[in-house]
């Protein structure tokens, strides 16, 4: 570590939300050294949560959602260029234009990929489409614009469900195809899945749930889809909504801690390397990061939410440019938003880190109500459909870990009812087990590879 | 004067022209049980958190002991502020339609226009006054007339629904010297009163529909539901009473802070547009609603250490809270430039300020123009004289002097 934190070389690679909030809070921190973010994308950082929304509507082009910046960061901006590696012995990261890009520290913040439909030559046909970024947003509108007779979206979590809703506001015929019982059950369990199921059908999604899509059919263009029952549909656009993959590949001949589920860090973000070392010149922040969160009993998360790209790039810049005793854990408690068919979800804590729902103010019927998650008897999570106001109360029992069900007396509690199962996943296997824990690679990749090959 | 408990000297009107040194003295205990019950809470964070808190009430129908503001059985029942959610989210919902997002966006940007009007207007008829009564010659007058435009109310039975208005504003929060039993009664009257007219006014409209909020309370498509007639009548009467006896006051302790931080009134006299930053300092400092009378806990809280029991008055004291050392540097200080300012000035949670758009629109057009119309005016009397309501707190009048 160096005397003065507050000059040297930092380098960002990610150039999206966590990227330019860490450039800025490092300068507002009174970091004066020279800054270097480095992005794949040619166009400068952008905001993501209108481009399922407000762009696919047509209220604004996907080339209108930049993010402002909050003032002059005096930066290098390195865009268009992909990060290949990194050599942490020298402290460069390697380009792939072959420039090399000297650092005293490094913040990782590479984010997520959409994850494309898994037969390339299927996914390479004209009409199959990913949303992640501000390209993809502005195909998939243009797309719209020309009035497909048929759009099937593959994945009903939130991205899937939001692209379904504005398809449908659009007035365009959708087929929505999910694995699960419902949409939003990997995230939010079994009673809010079956809300967002009532609703998508009412607004005329043709929702098939329990089904996966075996093939995408079309000869240059898409032309139909066959599903895992044995049904078949016409459709001219297919939108993959299976989720994303962490941009961490760059990384693998770097010595960190760095997989598929992210680059896993500590709570003040500092990466570990393969053995569990910490280091104290490279960070990591945003949805490509996986840290402890005493909330959920240290789990190691990795949160796509942009409230956690802000609040985490916040605190890797605070200890980027502060010695040990004045650096802050990020323990903020995770919080997302989502808007779709007339719905205004928000969520704070961890839904899937339960076994246990109540609804605790409004009701289903109504679909206004927040929907109180507990594991192991506190509670760890809540859910506001059309009614976020009282979300601060719930997180606050959340910090606290006051006892679920929460105690009764909400002045809008019109029902009753008792706990019932949250149906997530088992929330024992959020982290996967300490094996995979630390290094973030899949158990076929053990320690033993030391350099692991391509 | 010694054994009145903290919520009395607070109310107690010799008080009123400062009762920032109480309200400190409430932060210091953070929650204060006065002697008849109630609990007082006056620091930021923990009003915050109650304004949130799903398990308080606004409907005093929840007190244990009825408490002589209720309006009793031959009253109307609450408009939306005294409701709890899911009514209360039905009701305000259906007024909102006609007033702001998402079915009316910009219904309130849109009277910009008309509000530099009225300024206009009221200001050239005080140009040849030397001396003027900033709230009887502009700061009374420019919400009254705005808010009977929007409705659909006739200005010129201003008269009549002042003194209606007056006696409901009473029966919000009594002064210690009154009698609260004549007090109320006149307050249930006068809202009847009241009431009745608006629903006449608004039974009109039926046939003759203008561009007005009443007009649109009686038509409208019914499919997201509708106000009945009797929903008419309280809405009505609240955003009526709502609408002018808060911003008149914002207005007023809005010059009358300026006049005395004559350095930021020289300052955004010469500058405009620092205005919305100003006046949302003033929301802060000098808030119009000093407190929200009206709450009650339907279970036990804890708050601050202190459990408040259920059914109890709960009081949250606004004002307390918007200058509490823990939440905002050097809180006693006005500070236009102020960056982290997310005052209490208009409530928050499901409750926060229905017309927040509009006041803000209305105090920084009005405070904007009223300093170019003035040269170098002169406070003379300081304090000014106050209005009775510790509640909605705010000079009776405030005299200025044009300078030479």
């Amino acid at each position: 570590m160096r005397d003065e934190p507050c000059d040297g070389r930092i380098v960002i690679v990610g150039a999206s939300l966590a990227g330019l909030r860490a450039a800025e809070q490092l300068r507002k921190e009174g970091f004066s050294g020279s800054l270097t973010l480095i992005g794949d994308e040619p166009q400068p950082p952008y905001d993501r949560p209108p481009l399922s929304k407000q762009v696919l509507l047509g209220m604004v082009s996907a080339g209108q959602t930049g993010l402002p910046q909050r003032g002059d960061l005096d930066a290098q901006w390195r865009l268009g260029v992909r990060a290949v590696g990194v050599d942490p012995i020298e402290k460069r990261v390697l380009l792939a234009d072959g420039a090399e890009v000297p650092f005293d520290r490094l913040l990782i913040a590479t984010g997520t990929r959409a994850r494309p439909w898994p037969n390339p030559a299927e996914a390479a046909l004209d009409g199959v489409f990913t949303l992640r970024t501000s390209d993809e947003a502005r195909r998939l509108a243009e797309r719209l614009d020309a009035g497909p007779r048929r759009v099937l979206v593959i994945g009903a979590g939130f991205t899937g469900s939001e692209i379904a809703s504005a398809c449908r506001e659009r007035g365009l015929a959708v087929t929505v195809a999910e694995r699960g019982p419902a949409p939003l059950v990997g995230a939010l369990g079994g009673t809010l899945g079956a809300l967002a199921a009532k609703l998508q059908r009412a607004h005329g999604v043709d929702l098939r749930c329990g089904v996966t899509v075996t093939a995408l059919e079309g000869n240059g263009r898409l032309t139909g889809a066959q599903f895992s029952d044995g049904t078949r549909i016409d459709a001219d656009v297919a939108v993959v909504a299976l989720g994303a993959v962490r941009n961490t590949e760059w990384l693998a001949e770097s010595g960190l801690a760095a997989g598929p589920r992210g680059v896993t860090c500590d709570a003040g973000c500092r990466a570990f390397n393969m053995y569990g070392i910490v280091t104290d010149d490279v960070f990591a922040a945003g949805d490509v990061a996986r840290f402890p969160h005493p909330l959920f009993e240290y789990q190691l998360l990795s949160l796509e939410h942009w409230g956690n790209a802000v609040a985490q790039a916040e605190v890797a810049a605070h200890n980027m440019v502060n010695p040990g005793p004045r650096r802050i854990p990020h323990l903020s408690v995770p919080a997302f938003w989502s808007s779709q068919f007339g719905l205004n979800i928000k969520s704070v804590g961890v839904p899937t880190f339960s076994d246990q729902v109540v609804i605790a103010q409004g009701s289903l019927k109504d679909a206004r109500l927040v929907a109180v998650y507990g594991y192991r008897g506190r509670v760890t999570a809540a859910v506001s459909v059309n009614q976020a106001k009282s979300l601060e109360y719930y997180e606050r029992l959340i910090e606290t870990a006051a006892p679920f069900p929460p105690a009764p007396g909400a002045a809008d509690r019109i029902e009753s009812p008792a706990p019932v199962p949250s149906d997530v996943p088992d929330p024992k296997m959020l982290s996967h087990g300490p094996t995979v824990a630390l290094t973030g690679h899949l158990p076929d990749r053990r320690l033993t590879v030391v350099h692991p090959a391509h | 004067m010694a054994s009145d408990t903290l919520f009395q000297r607070i109310t107690d009107y010799a008080h009123r022209a400062d009762p920032y040194p109480l309200y400190a003295e409430l932060r210091e205990s953070r929650v204060a049980r006065q002697e008849d019950g109630s609990y007082l809470v006056g620091t930021y964070h923990e009003i915050e958190a109650l304004l949130h808190d799903p398990r308080i009430s606004s409907d005093r129908r929840n007190r244990t002991v009825p408490d002589e503001t209720e309006g009793g059985t031959e009253g109307l029942p609450p408009a939306f502020i005294g409701l709890d959610d899911p009514e209360h989210h039905r009701l305000r919902g259906l007024a909102m339609r006609s007033f702001g997002p998402p079915h009316t966006p910009g219904r309130i940007d849109a009277m910009h226009g008309e509000i530099t009007r009225i300024v206009k207007d009221l200001l050239t008829g005080l140009r040849d006054k030397d001396r003027i009564d900033v709230v009887d010659d502009f700061a009374y007058p420019l919400p009254v007339t705005v808010i009977c435009r929007l409705l659909g109310v006739p200005i010129e039975d201003e008269p009549r629904f002042r003194q209606w208005s007056d006696a409901i504003v009473a029966g919000i929060a009594p002064g210690p010297d009154e009698d609260p039993v004549e007090r109320q009664r006149a307050a249930t009257e006068a809202r009847k009163t009241m009431a009745l007219y608006l629903g006449g006014l608004a039974e009109k409209r039926r046939d003759r529909p203008s561009d007005d909020m009443l007009s649109a309370f009686v038509g409208g498509d019914s499919t997201d539901g509708q106000l009945t007639q009797l929903e008419i009548m309280t809405t009505s009467v609240l955003l009526l009473i709502a609408g002018h006896e808060t911003t008149v006051n914002l207005i007023t302790n809005g010059m009358l802070t300026l006049l005395r931080h004559p350095d930021q009134l020289a300052r955004l006299r010469s500058d405009p547009s620092l205005m919305p930053r100003a006046v949302e300092e003033l929301l802060r400092y000098e808030p119009p609603v000093q407190m929200l009378p009206q709450r009650t806990p339907l279970a036990d809280i804890e708050v601050a250490g202190i459990t408040i029991p259920k059914g109890v008055p709960l009081i949250l004291m606004l004002a307390a809270g918007n200058r509490d050392p823990e939440r905002f540097h050097d809180p006693d200080r006005f500070d236009p430039d102020r960056g982290d300012n997310l005052h209490l000035g208009f409530g928050s949670g499901i409750h926060s300020c229905f017309g927040a758009p509009l006041a803000r629109l209305e105090a920084q057009i009005a405070l904007n123009a009223l300093l170019q119309h003035l040269d170098a005016p002169r406070l003379t009397e300081d304090p000014p004289p106050y209005r009775r309501s510790p509640v909605l707190r705010g000079p009776r009048h405030l005299l200025v002097e044009r300078g030479a």
